[in-house]
């Protein structure tokens, strides 16, 4: 059971430290494992202490590479931890190959929002920092040799806030399998919409739902798979409108963050709320996959739907 | 409508409690003195505050605006349907769950023409708001309100959303039944429906909630609205991790109506009553009824594929970026 409330909401402010610690344990995990695979092998061998992993949930202990061939997933208690999208084209694209897709599109500051930082700043601050984009990415490549198109989202990114960037390579990703008539695939993880661009994070909701409508009509199978955490305007949205739903386990999935929740209703929650187990008893998922059966379950699924 | 002194006034607007107090002490004095004729004070009175209403919504602030969206007299979706259209007929429940009170709908006859009118509803006093649920939707008035726009588009009929919340419920049950899944379905079907569409946000339009009902061929607000994917406050408590930040908030979010229509993202304004839709409930009423009318008659000649393609393309246009070469 989780020690410490996620509070996944204060990802969306992008700002780093906010006394927030399980998620601020997850960020650093990430930070240190990236770190990790981009130093090359023989400086890895004389910092072996970067090496080491330590599970947020159980705190079992192992090497980043034994977490990197349990495909980030705790050996012992199978937390799945929350990885980008790098991670998941290397899970599922046949020998990683893929083609990125529509990476040129960054986002702007257009209504020079400003709260503790200029949006601007932020944005160029991440830019510089990273080598994100935004948070999503589009790819298409071959798994198990059926071509698919994935869209996924980089929580890193102001908490995969939901903006124009991503609505509009959402649309585009779209477009392309209309076009190549391929199946849809989105990985979903997500604190919700990115306030910073206020009401034109609310229209992608709208936006991206016509695509999906198109889609829908020219019968191209758009399956839909959230991780953790995924709430607000992608679960009222896309990620909620798959001809499958899928998710991983344990993901914290919902519309309302447990905390507003928590303070609208003045009580605690059950144990297990908004975990994809939950969702899965009350009937709003097809299935919870793991992800070291995620590859060989949307080769089934594409299977399916072609023959 | 309430009158004075029934009426309740806005801390901008006790410039009109005060020369509302000036016309009682004026009446007062009248009728000690009946010899006096004080009917031309009261007149004078009576333009002043007239005036007052006209100034003080001339210079509102973004947070005021956001103030005079919850004003508590001001007129709600059952008001604007009963005084804009005849035959109401109310339709109720999900046929799954339960009838969600905070979300209402029904045939009624706009102009000659049936419509189905949908939208969320607040109540009046305190056992009715509560009643209401405060106009916060549970994942089933979603589904009632996709109910009867499947209903109306087998009927061809047009449908006319009046939207007035702050959010969509936060609660167990809502997230056990899918809030959520419910309004994205509601999201993806709006902007598929065969019939015309019209979309007005008449009070609060907070985010999921209002989008929620609020995909159509023509997005109206009324003046003193507010639209956007946050409440100010809400906003306020996640990016300046306080709850006091909510006029800043509301200034960075730019969430009027005039905002929001300059930003394309909505199609026009509904000009209110001087100082307000709740000094007058029929004039209110008068004015949103001609533009929701003129709307349905620019779209209603569309043919349903092409008015679905327009409506795709109206909202794929939505954002901004930058794009490099
Ligand atoms: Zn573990």
């Amino acid at each position: 059971m989780k020690k410490e409330e996620d509070n996944f909401e204060s990802d969306l402010s992008g700002e780093e430290s906010q006394g927030n610690i399980a998620s601020e344990a997850r960020r650093k995990w990430y930070r240190r494992f990236r770190k990790g695979i981009t130093t090359s092998t023989a400086e890895k061998k004389e910092t072996p202490e970067g090496l080491w992993s330590k599970c947020p949930e159980c705190n079992y202990i192992c090497t980043t590479s034994e977490l990197r061939e349990n495909l980030f997933v705790c050996p012992k208690c199978n937390y799945h931890h929350r990885i980008g999208s790098d991670e998941y084209y290397e899970i599922l694209f046949d020998n990683n190959e893929y083609q990125e897709l529509f990476g040129n599109i960054r986002s702007k500051d257009f209504l020079g929002f400003t709260d503790l930082k200029p949006y601007q700043k932020r944005l160029d601050e991440i830019h510089a920092n990273t080598d994100l984009k935004d948070s999503m990415r589009v790819a298409a490549g071959k798994v198990n040799d059926y071509e698919l198109v994935v869209a996924c989202m980089d929580f890193e990114f102001i908490g995969g806030s939901l903006g124009s960037v991503m609505g509009e390579k959402f649309s585009r990703a779209a477009d392309y399998c209309l076009a190549h008539k391929l199946p849809f695939f989105v990985i979903s993880k997500s604190g919700g919409a990115r306030m910073m661009e206020s009401a034109f994070s609310l229209m992608q909701l709208a936006k991206t739902s016509g695509k999906l409508s198109q889609l829908s009509d020219a019968k191209i199978p758009y399956i839909s798979l959230l991780t953790d955490p995924t709430f607000g305007g992608i679960s009222a949205s896309f990620g909620m409108l798959g001809d499958l739903n899928i998710a991983e386990p344990g993901a914290l999935i919902g519309f309302a963050g447990p905390r507003v929740i928590k303070e609208t209703i003045k009580k605690d929650l059950p144990a297990g709320f908004q975990r994809s187990e939950f969702l899965l008893d009350h009937g709003f998922l097809d299935f919870i996959i793991d992800r070291k059966f995620l590859k060989e379950k949307i080769t089934q699924v594409i299977m399916l739907f072609q023959h | 409508m309430p009158q004075y002194p029934n009426r309740q006034f806005l801390d901008f607007e006790q410039p009109i409690k005060d020369l509302y107090e000036q016309i009682d002490q004026t009446k007062k004095l009248a009728e000690k003195n009946p010899k006096i004729d004080y009917s031309s004070t009261v007149q004078q009175l009576e333009n002043s505050i007239i005036e007052k209403r006209r100034e003080i919504t001339t210079h509102l602030t973004r947070w005021q605006r956001v103030q005079m969206s919850r004003h508590p007299d001001r007129p709600y979706t059952h008001k604007y349907i009963e005084k804009m259209s005849t035959n109401f007929l109310e339709l109720f429940g999900d046929r799954n769950v339960r009838d969600d009170k905070a979300m209402i709908g029904g045939f009624a006859s706009l102009n000659g023409q049936t419509v189905m009118f949908i939208g969320q509803q607040k109540g009046i006093n305190t056992k009715m708001r509560q009643m209401r649920n405060f106009g916060m939707a549970n994942p089933e008035g979603y589904r009632k309100a996709l109910r009867l726009m499947k209903l109306a588009e087998k009927f061809g009929k047009p449908i006319v959303t009046l939207i007035d919340t702050p959010g969509a419920f936060p609660g167990l049950e809502a997230e056990e039944r899918g809030q959520g899944e419910a309004i994205a379905r509601n999201i993806y079907e709006m902007i598929r429906l065969r019939v015309p569409v019209i979309c007005c946000i008449i009070g609060e339009g907070a985010s999921g909630g209002a989008l929620g009902i609020g995909v159509g061929d023509k997005v109206l607000m009324m003046e003193n609205t507010w639209y956007t994917v946050i409440s100010p406050e809400s906003c306020s408590s996640i990016l300046w991790r306080s709850w006091e930040k909510k006029e800043v908030a509301a200034e960075q979010l730019r969430l009027t109506a005039t905002d929001m229509k300059e930003f394309g993202l909505i199609d026009e304004i509904v000009p209110e009553p001087i100082g307000g839709a709740h000094w007058d409930y029929n004039e209110a009423a008068a004015i949103l009824k001609t533009h929701i009318i003129n709307a349905l008659d620019e779209i209603k000649i569309i043919p349903p594929d092409e008015r679905i393609e327009q409506r795709i393309i109206k909202f794929g246009k939505m954002g901004f970026w930058d794009e490099a070469d």
